[in-house]
């Protein structure tokens, strides 16, 4: 099915860099599981849809962000949000749909907001962040705000007219947008071979003369390199760039998915590629960790998972009476 | 010692409130097809790119979902973008932008994130365009929950409108009829921003309201001024506001006249003409002499041939004889 080659990860160079990504890519890990579980449990409803597979891709990304810059994301982005520096117990409300929630429980799983963190979403319709994004950018450039605006969306988004536009308005106005596709080769069932004619995506980048590179999305420190000369080339010139991180998701497109499109042979070929344990198994060979170390790690994410698991629960519900405010500034209005 | 008038059209007020606008708050930019060089398709903007620069008077690529999406993400960043469509059939290509992220982000973040966005388009028939520039969906925008619905109708609200719209909030929508931009008339000299959320009471009668909005009002008036010359007074009523609608100005004339006519340029089924006749059912039913009547554009895409849009529209003639059945029967 798939052409690419898997590789055995880039050697590590920085300790504390790569053991913070492991943290993250962990903590994203675990969240998830979690969440999966109380799904299941009937706590969190609606559609979730997990990144488990693709952490490598949110974390490396995120270390080459500054608070300042921001974030479009999709409705993928359990991730994002943690590593933007949202809590844990703020998202699991929201998927509990609980007032404690980013957004009061509006939101759910795909809709996750945060303005200090300046998360701009979870947005949920396919391509429908990028000209937000871009508009995001403009923003930026007209306040002369040396700001970076991260948009993410998926292999799929770029079947949409949005895409496209959006590439050539960034790169007509010389907006500073980091376009990050998360390549996990479907969008929903199809494959990337049955939706693009040319499937080498950062080929596409070239139509609009924008900037572009691939990565290996399943090796967070190729990742946080790749997004790193990106955003270094975005800072110096003002101007947008393409990244394309090859990675997978390990889990249904939902919990709804019964992954007829796929083979239980090639999900475990990916497996295979875990960026969680492709890292561990690195560090390890460098010394740099060791199982106790790996066993304390896991069990402070346990713990803040637990706790966020307590936030939800012991959160309360918006009033209903509430349930028109927001829908204007005003609340008169409506 | 009345106030100081002057003569001009419908879009040279336009103008007048675009300019107001950029010359008062530096945040403010203008971004759509053809407003700069070519100074509008209507040329509602013309001069503005000399005056105030590229920056901000912005040609876009003919990506309405983009353009549209961008002007989220400006107000969103810090500015207040005026984001022109060039007519209400094109912005069909930004809707998923108008509807699932202007009108959502405030209530889907819980009150995380408004969007102070305005966008401008013309809309309506009577200019031959035919059947792919010519519609009314005004009303289709009204049933959004989250944005505001604009219609100017008159010198003062082309004027007035735009800072108002402005300092709003959230996304504010702006249908300017197309008809209407060669209208002249004379405005104060002094004329400035207007309220953007009440309906406005044009002319006084006691016998029928006249509730239309847009270009619509203009053959309500020219219909109210026919049948007063024969004794039938009527209210007319300027809608002004789409949503949220003004129930009360609508409510307090019908329950004086005790007879409703609704004249909306939009297609009848699911029209904006449609909730105002429910809004009256629920809230003055009693009030009711006669049932509610409708006035709407023929069920059919707009026509290329005069005579055939003509017949397509609602009209001035139209109104008076359903007036007179509504009062003789």
């Amino acid at each position: 099915m798939t052409t690419f080659t898997p590789s055995p990860g880039q050697a590590l160079v920085d300790q504390q860099q790569s053991l913070h990504f492991l943290r993250q890519m962990l903590r994203i890990r675990r969240f998830e599981e979690k969440s999966a579980e109380l799904y299941s449990a009937m706590k969190i409803r609606g559609f979730l849809h997990l990144y488990i597979g693709e952490e490598a891709v949110a974390v490396g990304v995120a270390a080459a962000l500054s608070a300042e810059d921001a974030v479009v994301a999709t409705y993928r982005e359990h991730g994002h949000a943690m590593v933007r520096g949202m809590s844990m117990g703020a998202i699991m409300a929201e998927m509990y749909g609980k007032l404690g929630g980013c957004c009061r429980g509006r939101g759910g799983s795909m809709h996750l907001f945060d303005a200090e963190h300046r998360l701009y979403g979870g947005n949920a319709i396919v391509g429908g962040g990028l000209p937000v994004a871009v508009g995001l950018a403009l923003a930026d450039r007209m306040q002369q705000k040396k700001r970076v605006t991260c948009c993410c969306f998926g292999e799929g988004a770029m079947a949409e007219g949005e895409f496209h536009e959006s590439m050539n308005l960034a790169a007509l106005w010389e907006l500073p947008v980091l376009f990050v596709c998360e390549n996990n080769l479907y969008a929903m069932g199809t494959a990337l071979t049955l939706s693009e004619s040319v499937i080498d995506l950062s080929r596409k980048a070239a139509a609009y003369d924008v900037a572009a590179a691939t990565a290996d999305g399943m090796d967070v420190v190729a990742v946080a390199e790749a997004a790193r000369q990106a955003s270094d080339a975005i800072r110096a010139t003002g101007k947008p760039f393409f990244l394309e991180c090859r990675t997978y998701r390990f889990r249904p497109h939902s919990m709804f998915d019964p992954e007829l499109y796929r083979s239980k042979q090639e999900v475990e070929g990916w497996k295979q590629r875990c960026p969680i344990n492709s890292l561990v198994k690195r560090l390890k060979d460098r010394g740099w960790l060791d199982d106790q170390a790996l066993d304390r790690l896991e069990a402070e994410i346990a713990t803040e998972i637990a706790e966020s698991v307590d936030f939800a629960e012991q959160s309360d519900w918006e009033a209903v009476e509430d349930l028109t405010r927001f829908v204007y500034s005003d609340p008169e209005v409506n | 010692m009345g106030e100081q008038m002057r003569t001009l059209t419908y879009r040279d007020a336009l103008r007048e409130g675009l300019r107001e606008a950029l010359q008062k708050d530096e945040r403010v930019f203008l971004m759509g097809e053809d407003v700069g060089r070519y100074g509008g398709c209507f040329a509602v903007s013309k001069g503005l790119l000399e005056e105030f620069g590229e920056q901000r008077i912005r040609d876009t690529p003919l990506s309405e979902s983009t353009f549209t999406g961008a002007g989220i993400g400006a107000a969103l960043g810090g500015m207040r973008p005026i984001v022109e469509i060039m007519t209400v059939n094109f912005s069909l290509l930004a809707l998923d932008q108008i509807m699932n992220n202007a009108a959502t982000y405030l209530h889907m973040s819980g009150g995380l994130f408004n969007v102070p966005l305005v966008i401008r388009m013309a809309t309506g028939g009577g200019k031959q365009l035919a059947a792919q520039h010519s519609h009314s969906l005004e009303g289709w925008y009204a049933h959004i929950p989250g944005i505001k619905v604009l219609c100017p109708a008159t010198l003062e609200d082309a004027r007035g409108i735009l800072w108002s719209a402005l300092l709003d909030p959230d996304p504010v929508l702006i249908f300017e009829p197309a008809v209407l931009y060669p209208m002249e008339g004379e405005l104060a000299i002094d004329a400035g921003p207007v309220e953007i959320s009440k309906a406005k009471l044009l002319r006084e009668g006691n016998t029928l309201s006249l509730i239309s909005y847009g270009s619509c009002l203009h053959k309500c008036l020219e219909a109210a001024e026919t049948l007063s010359t024969e004794g039938i007074e009527t209210d007319v009523i300027d809608l002004r506001v789409l949503r949220p609608l003004d129930d009360q100005r609508i409510i307090a004339s019908v329950s004086k006249t005790h007879r409703a006519l609704i004249v909306d340029e939009g297609w009848r089924s699911g029209s904006i003409s449609a909730e105002i006749s429910a809004r009256i059912m629920e809230q003055a039913f009693y009030q009711l002499d006669a049932p509610v009547e409708r006035i709407c554009s023929a069920e059919v895409p707009m026509p290329y041939a005069k005579h055939m849009e003509d017949t397509a529209l609602p009209q001035a003639a139209t109104i008076v004889e359903t007036a007179r059945r509504m009062l003789h029967g």
